[in-house]
């Protein structure tokens, strides 16, 4: 064989290798969801059932759970989106010397670990609830959106400032200029300008949220989330209810990905509709079409 | 009492800097005579302003700042009931750290091995899942970024997100399904005849080094295929024309430029690694110590939470110089590691 | 008076940098004003001031007789068609021209009727719907007008707007936007490199250099008698021939040059011994032999044809040839490369400014 036909083989290897590293335990989790036996088992395959899935539906631990983690996410993006978009906002506009410790200070969540996001916020909360008697925010719920979004907002920071740094500042004076005031000119330029970035950094916080475990198994208390209530089966034991689960998930997951594709397939087609129709118009233009129209 | 005063410190520092930035930046304003300047407020107006204000300020602040230093200021606390914080049992001390190192919080004839064990063996192992990881993630990083045609990456892209998405418990759960005892490879073993008994891969840890491979196989592969992306095709069409061999190509063209991506790369998955939660707590056997896990139980089975907050500060130490090394070493900055 | 342009002896600066130094005019309301003049002289940096988005570091600047200073620019009564005419690409084509009125609260119905009445204005009658990047080029500047116009601006602004655009295209929106101006009465002040552009569209036309205005006029007086040697080379073609003041009598001045004595109108009252240039355009200089003071012999150069004129390149006393423009029905033969011509000229027609410092 020639190198490179060893190399496309070598290639091709890997791959298989990889991905199946990588969808193998999910495939086994899979199958266990189907089995029958009392605990997750793979192999050998006693029996084809799907009990486990209607199971799901009565667990009410696991369902409050899911209802939880549903509201806290709901929370982390009514809260990250905007601030991330804050903070890019502020990014662009700092004083220069302040930049660079601007930056560390608000990037160094994503680079510090879950478990200290938790912690921290549990005990500043703790101590600002006893100083101030105000009892109330010494919450599971409000703790946890909170530490959540602390490195969450850093994430939907780093989209916005993406997105902004395409952005036209011209456009934001020609509105000026036409008479809008600064909150006119925020609303109906910046903020339609940057709803792609606002869309993806709400589905990114939500996400984010859903799944996070080491800032929310502090931050709970003593409530639960969907990922505190699996965490603690999955140590305790558990039917194969929870591999159902895993099913429904990654089944939710591919549909969301090919809906992105197929919408993402639908936009291009429509950009290159408009080229099109732009094309003729310049073709048209040069003819002197354009004089006999202003007569 | 100079806990109170430390402690107003702490509350005013962050709002200090911020204070004398402002006034920096007004002063520098005023001086500089350029035409077209404007305030903070005159630029964005005055609600979107406080809006930036209050946002910004409240998430630098009271989000990421204070917590921090809160929690760094109790972990040189003593452990006492609620009711006598602030009180004159209250004072600092270094008795946290230590426990950490002697085992005790006031003898010092002997060393708190099996904390200080479960430390350095979190670190060298994330160290070492940090590589695998990134052995692992390099080749189809690459293929992906300079070989493969547009659409076969994005039918990648798509098989390597899925699985991202399942929750990093289910995943664990997933290994836990593979490698207990009663699990799939050991009943495959058994079946073929390979071993009499099932091996007790959980309990050699083998189960918890898997899973922390795969885990954050993604955090690794992103910043990478991104660096490696944006590497220029006509390099190493050229350095292949000059005659390299292949691995001269990576180690000195490719590697060289995707700098950042790599450093991003390692950076996240140690950290992640160090700071695992779940995946020690389901994977790992009865005898292994990962650091994070002893954290979270100094909290919630020591209930000694300025214990805990020593622990989380080491933890945070860690990474913090890990990062700091990652930027000297590889010569990235902080902003070329954040994608 | 109501919406007169003043710039009071204006000055703008940043850092150690002037961008223009002692602007001082005043526009007539109703006038196309032109700013002409290279990249970088500050002709940009003056519309910026009087759109709002730059304060003058010295002087004032007046609309209407109202002193500007710290009326940011959504309040000032000005409308700025931008270089990259900086449309909104998510609003339609109506959408943006109405904006100007949205953001002043004008109610629907109304809004909807004076879009209408623009969009009839630029000939896109049924396109409100459209989206911007639907749009020509040429299209997409006649919205930039129309989104301008809506507002009813005392001033209306223009960044450099045709330099995008192709040469026919370009040609056919110089006369529009001048059809457009008269229509509307308003205030064009418009910035150009283009001394064609500002001959044609303008009233009046100043010509800048370096952040200086260094001369305001109509383009007839731009072009028949230049103040400064800049003006003189910048506007039209023209033909710098260096020397020296010999005398100066009746407005008139004789210069020593390398071409010998050549005589021409004295505007700056020049007197002996002073170092000058005599300016001849290429379209005033004739073959043959002429008045005593107003002839010189030269070799050509080159000959380019270019239908319904030549040109005919001499060599000059300096780096640069003289340029003389014969027309098809020359009653002189075209001489040949390599000869040397005899070349005459009116001196009424020929202008002496003082030398370059």
């Amino acid at each position: 064989m020639t190198s490179r036909a060893v190399f496309r083989a070598m290639l091709g290897f890997y791959m298989v290798l990889f991905f199946g590293f990588l969808f193998g335990p999910l495939v086994v989790m899979g199958a266990t969801a189907f089995n029958t036996p009392n605990y997750p088992q793979a192999w050998p395959f006693e029996g084809f059932t799907l009990h486990w899935f209607a199971d799901l539906a009565d667990d009410r631990d696991l369902m409050d759970g899911i209802w939880n983690s549903l509201v806290i996410g709901l929370g982390v993006v009514a809260l990250a989106v905007p601030v991330g978009l804050a903070g890019a906002i502020v990014m662009t506009q700092i004083y220069w010397r302040a930049r660079g410790l601007y930056y560390l200070v608000v990037v160094s969540p994503v680079l510090t670990p879950g478990i200290i996001l938790g912690i921290s916020t549990v005990i500043f909360w703790k101590d600002v609830t006893t100083a101030t008697g105000v009892k109330a925010l010494y919450d599971g719920f409000f703790m946890t959106i909170l530490g959540q979004s602390t490195f969450i907002s850093a994430y939907c920071m780093l989209i916005f400032l993406s997105r902004l740094q395409r952005f036209d500042r011209a456009q934001e004076e020609a509105a000026l200029d036409l008479g809008a005031t600064q909150s006119q000119v925020f609303w109906h330029v910046l903020i339609p300008f940057l709803r792609p970035a606002v869309l993806s950094a709400a589905l990114l916080a939500f996400l984010a949220s859903f799944e996070n475990y080491n800032t929310t198994t502090f931050a709970i208390l003593s409530d639960t989330t969907l990922t505190t209530v699996l965490a603690g089966r999955v140590r305790q034991g558990t039917t194969p209810a929870i591999s159902a689960l895993a099913v429904i998930i990654i089944l939710v997951t591919l549909a969301g990905a090919i809906a992105y594709e197929v919408l993402r397939r639908r936009e291009a087609r429509r950009e290159a509709a408009a080229a099109a129709a732009r094309q003729a118009e310049e073709n048209l233009e040069g003819g002197g079409r354009v004089a006999a129209a202003t007569a | 009492m100079i806990e109170s005063l430390v402690k107003g410190l702490l509350i005013a520092a962050p709002f200090a800097v911020v204070a004398v930035f402002w006034i920096m930046a007004v002063r520098e304003r005023r001086l500089a005579g350029n035409p077209g300047a404007r305030g903070f407020f005159q630029h964005n107006g005055v609600p979107i302003g406080i809006f930036l204000l209050l946002a910004v300020g409240f998430w630098a602040v009271v989000m990421i700042v204070l917590p921090q230093l809160y929690m760094v200021d109790y972990s040189f606390h003593p452990k006492l009931p609620p009711k006598d914080y602030g009180g004159p049992k209250d004072h600092y001390t270094l008795e946290n750290y230590h426990y950490f190192i002697f085992g005790s919080t006031t003898e010092r004839d002997a060393l708190n091995t099996t904390h200080l064990r479960a430390f350095f063996l979190t670190i060298v192992c994330s160290i070492v899942v940090t590589f695998v990881n990134f052995c692992i993630c390099y080749p189809l990083a690459y293929y992906m970024a300079q070989a493969a045609p547009a659409s076969r990456v994005r039918l990648l892209m798509l098989l390597l997100i899925v699985p991202f998405w399942v929750n990093e418990i289910l995943r664990a759960f997933a290994f836990r399904i593979i490698f207990g005892t009663s699990g799939i490879l050991n009943n495959v073993l058994m079946a073929l005849g390979v071993v009499a008994e099932p091996i007790d891969f959980l309990g050699l840890d083998v189960g918890l080094y898997t899973g922390l491979s795969y885990a954050y196989l993604l955090m690794m592969m992103f910043p990478l295929y991104n660096a490696i992306e944006s590497l220029d095709r006509n390099q190493i069409e050229a350095a292949r024309d000059l005659g390299a061999p292949w691995w001269h190509i990576h180690l000195n063209v490719v590697m060289p430029h995707a700098k950042p991506g790599i450093a991003s790369g390692c950076t996240m998955v140690f950290m992640l690694s160090a700071g695992a939660l779940a995946a020690p707590q389901i994977l790992g056997g009865p005898s292994s110590l990962w650091f994070t896990p002893i954290v979270y139980d100094r909290f919630y089975q020591a209930f000694n939470w300025p214990q805990g907050s020593a622990y989380a500060f080491i933890l945070l130490l860690t990474c913090v110089l890990f990062v700091m090394a990652v930027m000297r070493v590889f010569k990235v900055s902080l902003g070329e590691i954040t994608r | 008076m109501s919406a007169d342009v003043e710039l009071d002896r204006v000055t703008i600066r940043f850092g150690p940098f002037t961008a223009v130094r002692g602007a001082t005019l005043r526009i007539q309301d109703g006038e196309f004003f032109s700013f002409l003049g290279p990249s970088g002289c500050g002709k940009t940096t003056i519309l910026r001031t009087i759109s709002g988005f730059l304060e003058p570091s010295e002087g004032t600047v007046r609309i209407g007789g109202r002193d500007m200073r710290g009326i940011g620019p959504n309040r000032r009564p000005t409308a700025l068609i931008f270089q990259n005419l900086a449309l909104f690409p998510l609003m339609s084509v109506a959408e943006n021209i109405g904006y100007g009125l949205r953001v002043r609260g004008v109610p629907a119905a109304e809004r909807k009727r004076k879009v209408d009445a623009l969009l009839n204005l630029i000939a896109l009658a049924d396109q409100g719907g459209k989206r911007i990047n639907e749009l020509s080029g040429g299209q997409k500047q006649r919205v930039a007008i129309a989104r301008a116009l809506a507002v009813e601006p005392d001033v209306l602004l223009l960044d450099e707007p045709l330099s995008a655009l192709d040469l026919k295209l370009r040609q056919h929106m110089r006369n529009e936007l001048r059809a457009i101006q008269r229509r509307v009465h308003t205030t064009f002040i418009y910035i150009t490199h283009d001394q064609g552009e500002a001959l044609t569209m303008s009233d009046r036309i100043a010509v800048m250099n370096a952040g200086v205005i260094e001369q305001v006029g109509d383009g007839r007086t731009v072009y028949d008698n230049p103040a400064t040697p800049f003006v003189a080379s910048f506007v039209g073609e023209n033909n710098p021939i260096p020397g020296q003041v010999a005398g100066a009598a009746n407005g008139m001045a004789v210069l020593e040059t390398p071409l010998g004595r050549l005589a021409g109108r004295n505007p700056g009252g020049l007197s002996a011994g002073q170092a000058a240039t005599v300016f001849v355009r290429p379209e005033a200089l004739r073959l043959g032999e002429g008045a005593a003071e107003a002839t010189f012999r030269a070799t050509v150069r080159a000959i380019a044809f270019e239908g319904n004129l030549s040109h005919v390149y001499l060599k000059g006393p300096a780096e640069k040839d003289i340029v003389l423009t014969v027309g098809r029905d020359a009653s002189s033969r075209v001489p040949q490369q390599g000869e040397t011509a005899s070349v005459h000229f009116d001196t009424r027609a020929a202008v002496v400014l003082a030398a370059r410092p």
